[in-house]
């Protein structure tokens, strides 16, 4: 079964989103990033959604639970790399991910999750 | 066609082309409405020479008189031609037309001429003028089409021209808006901004809204939009340049815009953008 892989560097939790996104795959990430937090005690994850080119409500509801849930769990959470069309297609769908953090790209991601972290 | 054919008809007009082109093109050059600043006399010869011949192919040919048929092909690809250049070339409607309708003189000349039976004579007139009369609507809606085509292009170039993004400093952009603000602008709009953004890496982008005459509801949604659009690219959006009327009527509106910063004019919001990108511009002490 397809995963998406979920990277640890240091404090941080990377997830980076490469393959089509289908309703399956999203809820497995769901659970694995749960449990990768809850293990390493993670304080912050980057979720990388540059790759992903077609989004539907189900999926943009779940890139803002998934945000949601590691903010429960304590991790500070950015969402980079949203491409121009799928930002268009989210916020027509009325799904404005109000909450979470997001960045251009990793590199601003991993600089406002450092600035997060040292306070 | 009924007793009369159109064969008949055309017969006579290849016989008598010469004199019928020479009076068609006086009729022409002579009408009130002709420019000749913008067509020339050899033009208009060249296109009334080939008109009719096609045209007189075709009434050989005819099967019936609702001008359908095959035969008519040629015709009516040159008369789209002709009333499409001449749309282009900026031609009134009537002056289009012109060209088809100032054919019936000529042509009733020579049918007087050719037929002494009044009762075949007024069938003929009646034949000539109901082709023609087609003939001319047909050049008109090919011009109104060509006009349409004119207006719709120049529409898409002004909802180009009137959204510029520009880069202010570095990583804050600036969107002036001038105009209303209607969904299909806003869709240029919020393309063209979130595609500065990947481009320029910018954080804040400036929405000036000095030039937009109105804010109604559906133009403070599609704000909003933008804004949360930009948002999710991870840019900050501040809204500047709301006029005192506007706020008024935002706040009577009971739209909520306190999800973003605004300002009242751009030079506010771009210092406020300086701030939140740690920059500074400081006089330079002389």
């Amino acid at each position: 079964m397809d995963r998406i892989p979920i990277l640890k560097m240091g404090e941080h939790l990377l997830v980076t989103i490469q393959v089509d996104m289908h309703d399956q795959i999203a809820l497995n990430l769901q659970d694995d990033l749960t449990n990768q937090i809850a293990k390493y005690k993670a304080k912050a994850v980057l979720i990388d959604i540059s790759a992903l080119e077609i989004v539907d409500s189900f999926i943009g509801r779940m890139i803002s639970n998934i945000a949601g849930l590691s903010r429960i769990l304590d991790a500070q959470t950015v969402v980079v790399g949203m491409r121009p069309a799928v930002a268009i297609t989210l916020v027509e769908l009325g799904l404005t991910l109000d909450g979470v953090r997001t960045a251009l790209n990793v590199e601003k991601g991993l600089d406002i999750l450092r600035t997060a972290l040292k306070r | 066609m009924t007793n009369v054919g159109c064969d008949q008809i055309a017969q006579v007009i290849q016989k008598d082309e010469k004199i019928i082109l020479e009076q068609w093109g006086s009729y022409q050059l002579s009408s009130f409405t002709m420019r000749r600043d913008l067509i020339s006399e050899n033009e208009v010869k060249q296109e009334s020479r080939k008109f009719l011949q096609l045209f007189s192919g075709a009434l050989q040919n005819n099967k019936n008189d609702k001008l359908t048929g095959n035969e008519w092909d040629d015709v009516r690809v040159l008369l789209a031609d002709v009333s499409l250049s001449r749309a282009k070339k900026g031609f009134s409607p009537s002056d289009t037309a012109t060209f088809i309708f100032s054919l019936k003189q000529p042509l009733f000349n020579i049918a007087r001429e050719n037929f002494k039976d009044i009762a075949i004579l007024a069938e003929v007139l009646w034949n000539i003028t109901v082709i023609l009369d087609k003939l001319g609507l047909y050049t008109t809606e090919v011009y109104q089409k060509g006009r349409e085509e004119i207006i719709s292009r120049q529409q898409q170039e002004m909802l180009e021209l009137s959204t510029p993004v520009v880069q202010l400093w570095e990583g804050i952009l600036a969107l002036p808006m001038i105009g209303t603000l209607d969904s299909s602008r806003t869709q240029v709009v919020m393309e063209s901004l979130l595609q500065e953004i990947v481009d320029t890496g910018a954080t804040i982008a400036i929405l000036d809204i000095t030039g937009v005459p109105t804010v109604d509801t559906l133009v403070a949604q599609h704000l909003l939009k933008t804004v949360a659009a930009a948002r999710l690219m991870g840019a900050d959006c501040i809204i500047s340049g709301i006029r005192p009327q506007i706020a008024q009527t935002i706040v009577h509106l009971g739209v909520d815009l306190t999800s973003v910063i605004t300002k009242a004019t751009l030079a506010d919001a771009f210092l406020v953008a300086l701030e939140r990108t740690k920059q500074k511009i400081v006089k330079v002490a002389v």
